[in-house]
């Protein structure tokens, strides 16, 4: 079939089967919307800025395990489409981009909007294309769709110069993709996952510690199978939330750097780790050489280069997360038909008991005040509301650590914040996504005052394609997470994270046509959540907390997670902490 | 348990590292932009068309501990236009490089740079009254014993390659696999040829 470039890229995006896609038109690809103008099957959901339209479909990726899809134009709109795309790398989130480019004749030739745009992205995209042929429209497609979704999953960036979209060509449409040079391994190596399961049997102090790549495997009811059958506790990163039910009598929460003080405990001072999905960040391990000193580690994952990068690893699996978890269980219920020594049921017992103590005696906690609201608070009675089964989105800092030790997630796939790259302004626009993705449900932005500001323009996108995301900022009249950092680390020497009360947020909201909300006592808390839950507009709730509150625990950046602090620090703490401080 | 950044890794050392990727457009700068954002040296490389001329070969030549490599060879893995990574290090391989001098050749020491290029199996490819250009390829040791030698004659420049390595003995089943042409070339291509000097 012969057709122009333009309707070759919408008719392979519904082949891939895209029902949505996030875009801003510009010059250069003013082909593509003269052709959606009266184009069926696809939705359009126009933008107020191009980072948006990337956060967007991270968000409507990350809730449905499908491609997430977006538009833009060249030069600027590439550029602003660029902390999306690094974002998406930074956690695995399969997108695939589109860009604009000035006509293959121009390229280099500094045309107007021109930029570099492979340039410029290759080092925050899996892989990307400059396509120079009407027919390598189709197969490129393909390709990047697979490049996208398979091994570890990522950002795919498709640059369209003007003339490829406007020529005719022969569309082809590949059956398959085969990359002589892109196979990932998704079988794990059954002799090391014997290893692994005798390891795990026989271990007197084992942990689970799983990531987001638990997620994007859809490996959950497997990870689930595997902590029930061998009874190890088990914590989660910030990526991973929602792998393993919090409530669960095994979950140690998070762990890290506001991890809870008995999932980096328990870390620290197991005999096994099984990493899964997960990839020691700097953000989990703190100070490398005193994570897990005495553990075995077995990591499984599907990307080779995560294993023994910054952590050496002693049983490396390299696979699909749920393949290789569904093997190690059949392996464990092998390894159970022989009988468990006498001494390590009797250790496995003891460590039970210990770590029961450490989550009973050292809970998350914060000081209850009857006059000034307490974020934590908030983000308890939100869970408390919606049952845990809400959509959570949120933007950087302090309220962003909040609703990750606070929310009591039950299911994968229903959390959504920026952790590798820590965006600022993800909130909104991601949360979109995720309402363009699951219409009917219950998307909840929880943002902060500064965060929030650097996409509030997507409020217009909300309200004009019927997206109705509520957004709770916790208002803290600052730069929360940055105030937290100067007033323990620097000494209280508080410099640029003031926030002065401005924009009105309720006036804001009602200027977009949407709905604002305001309380600032503790009494009004539920009733305005309710209110808000019960709103089917866009809603802005401003809630007005605590500005001094910190998030606890904190381990300081570059210290041991041993070394947590667990509430406001004296000052010989904090001096210690500033010591121990090796970069923001 | 030890970590990696930690101490007992090995000691850094020159590791020849033989890459054979796509060639398609951008791959260069792919391989190279890697290398410049994980902080990664790279000493020497060089590209060069394979049998298959839809496929390249990268030859680089990278100084790190065993992490550093393992990691390197890994992340070059992860880049979708390489097909294989192979570290030569430590297999039996043949290492060569080409290097250009244009030394001074005063009259007085003309005979003994002759000498000296006869005994390094070098060649004189250009002669003024009063300099040379030599060529000389083998491995790193030669060609710096021959700069050694010349510099007391006065080198006024020196371009080198990077350094191409193959590994010794028949080539294992898989490998040819890669390398084999989709078609034969026709004998009048004038890249087969292209070698005579
Ligand atoms: C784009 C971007 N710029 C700067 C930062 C550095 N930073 C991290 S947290 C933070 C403050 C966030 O303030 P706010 O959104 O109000 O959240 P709070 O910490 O007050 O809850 C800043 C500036 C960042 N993470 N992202």
């Amino acid at each position: 079939m012969r057709m122009s470039g333009a309707r070759m890229v919408l008719e392979c995006l519904k082949r891939e089967g895209v029902d949505t896609i996030f875009g801003l038109p510009g010059g250069a690809v003013l082909p593509i919307y003269d052709v959606l103008y009266d184009f069926e099957g696809l939705r359009h959901i126009l933008v107020r800025q191009e980072a948006a339209a990337g956060h967007a479909a991270e968000g409507y990726s990350r809730t449905t395990g499908k491609i997430g899809v977006c538009l833009v134009t060249s030069g600027p709109a590439a550029t602003n489409l660029v902390t999306a795309l690094q974002d998406a790398m930074m956690d695995s989130i399969p997108i695939v981009a589109f860009t604009g480019q000035v006509p293959t004749h121009l390229i280099g030739n500094d045309a107007f909007q021109e930029a570099d745009n492979v340039g410029i992205t290759r080092p925050c995209t899996k892989h990307n294309f400059l396509v120079k042929d009407g027919k390598d429209i189709g197969p490129i497609i393909r390709e990047a769709f697979h490049i996208a979704s398979t091994g570890r999953p990522g950002p795919v960036h498709i640059d369209l110069p003007k003339d490829v979209l406007v020529k005719e060509a022969e569309m082809i449409w590949p059956e398959r993709v085969h990359l002589r040079s892109y196979n990932p391994t998704v079988d794990g190596h059954p002799g090391q996952i014997k290893r692994a399961a005798k390891s795990i049997v026989r271990a007197k102090r084992p942990v689970l510690y799983v990531g987001g790549g638990v997620i994007s495997a859809d490996a959950h009811a497997e990870l689930r199978e595997l902590a029930e059958l061998t009874q190890v506790p088990l914590t989660q990163t910030l990526m991973g939330l929602g792998a393993f039910p919090m409530a669960h009598p095994l979950s140690l929460d998070m762990l890290g750097m506001h991890g809870s003080y008995y999932a980096n405990m328990a870390v620290h001072h197991s005999d096994r780790l099984v990493a899964v999905g997960a990839r020691f960040d700097d953000r989990v391990t703190g100070r490398v050489d005193a994570f897990a000193p005495n553990a075995e580690i077995i990591h499984i994952d599907v990307d080779p280069s995560s294993i023994s990068k910054n952590i050496k690893v002693d049983v490396p699996i390299v696979g699909d997360c749920r393949r290789v978890l569904a093997k190690l269980v059949e392996a464990v219920r092998e390894e159970l038909k022989q009988e468990v020594p006498a001494a390590v049921r009797e250790a496995r017992q003891q460590w039970a008991q210990q770590v029961a103590e450490w989550k009973r005696d050292f809970p998350l906690r914060y000081d209850w005040s009857d006059d000034v609201i307490k974020p934590q608070y908030v983000i308890q009675e939100l869970s408390n509301l919606t049952n845990g089964e809400a959509f959570i989105v949120t933007g950087v800092g302090q309220h962003q650590m909040w609703a990750a030790q606070y929310y009591r997630f039950k299911h994968p796939r229903r959390w959504c914040t920026s952790g590798g790259l820590g965006t600022m302004g993800y909130g909104l626009p991601t949360a979109m996504g995720v309402q363009a993705a699951h219409p009917g449900k219950l998307v909840v932005n929880v943002d902060g005052d500064g965060s929030f500001q650097m996409n509030s323009q997507e409020m217009a996108t909300c309200f004009t394609e019927n997206l109705p995301v509520k957004t709770i900022i916790i208002n803290n009249s600052g730069h929360g997470m940055v105030r937290q950092w100067q007033r323990i680390i620097y000494k209280e020497r508080y410099c640029a994270i003031d926030l002065p009360g401005i924009p009105d947020w309720v006036k804001l909201a009602e200027a977009y046509g949407c709905v604002g909300l305001r309380v600032t006592k503790p009494s009004e808390v539920v009733p305005a959540l309710e209110k808000m839950l019960a709103t089917p507009a866009p809603v802005i709730l401003d809630v007005c907390v605590d500005k001094d509150e910190c998030v606890f625990p904190m381990v300081p950046a570059g210290g041991a997670n041993t070394d947590m602090i667990l509430s406001p620090p004296s000052r010989e703490k904090k001096e210690q902490a500033a010591r121990a401080q090796t970069g923001f | 348990m030890s970590t990696s950044n930690g101490s007992g890794s090995g000691e850094p050392r020159k590791h020849t590292i033989s890459v054979l990727v796509e060639n398609r457009f951008g791959v260069l700068s792919r391989v190279a932009g890697l290398f410049s954002a994980r902080g990664y040296n790279i000493e020497s490389l060089s590209v060069g068309e394979t049998l298959d001329p839809a496929v390249s070969r990268m030859t680089l030549v990278v100084t790190g501990d065993e992490f550093i490599i393992e990691q390197v060879t890994k992340q070059l893995h992860k880049l979708i236009d390489v097909i294989k990574v192979s570290d030569l290090t430590d297999d039996r391989h043949v290492e060569r490089e080409l290097v250009l001098i244009r030394v001074n050749a005063e009259p007085q020491h003309r005979a003994e740079i002759l000498r000296t290029v006869d005994i390094f199996r070098a060649k004189v490819v250009d002669v003024t009254p009063i300099s040379f250009i030599l060529e000389a390829t083998g491995d790193e040791g030669k060609i710096e014993a021959l700069i050694e030698l010349l510099r007391p004659m006065g080198i006024q420049e020196i371009v080198r390659t990077g350094k191409v390595a193959i590994t010794r003995g028949p080539k294992t089943k898989a490998a040819r696999k890669v390398e084999q042409p989709k078609r034969p070339r026709p004998v009048d291509d004038p890249r087969v040829v292209g070698f005579a000097d």
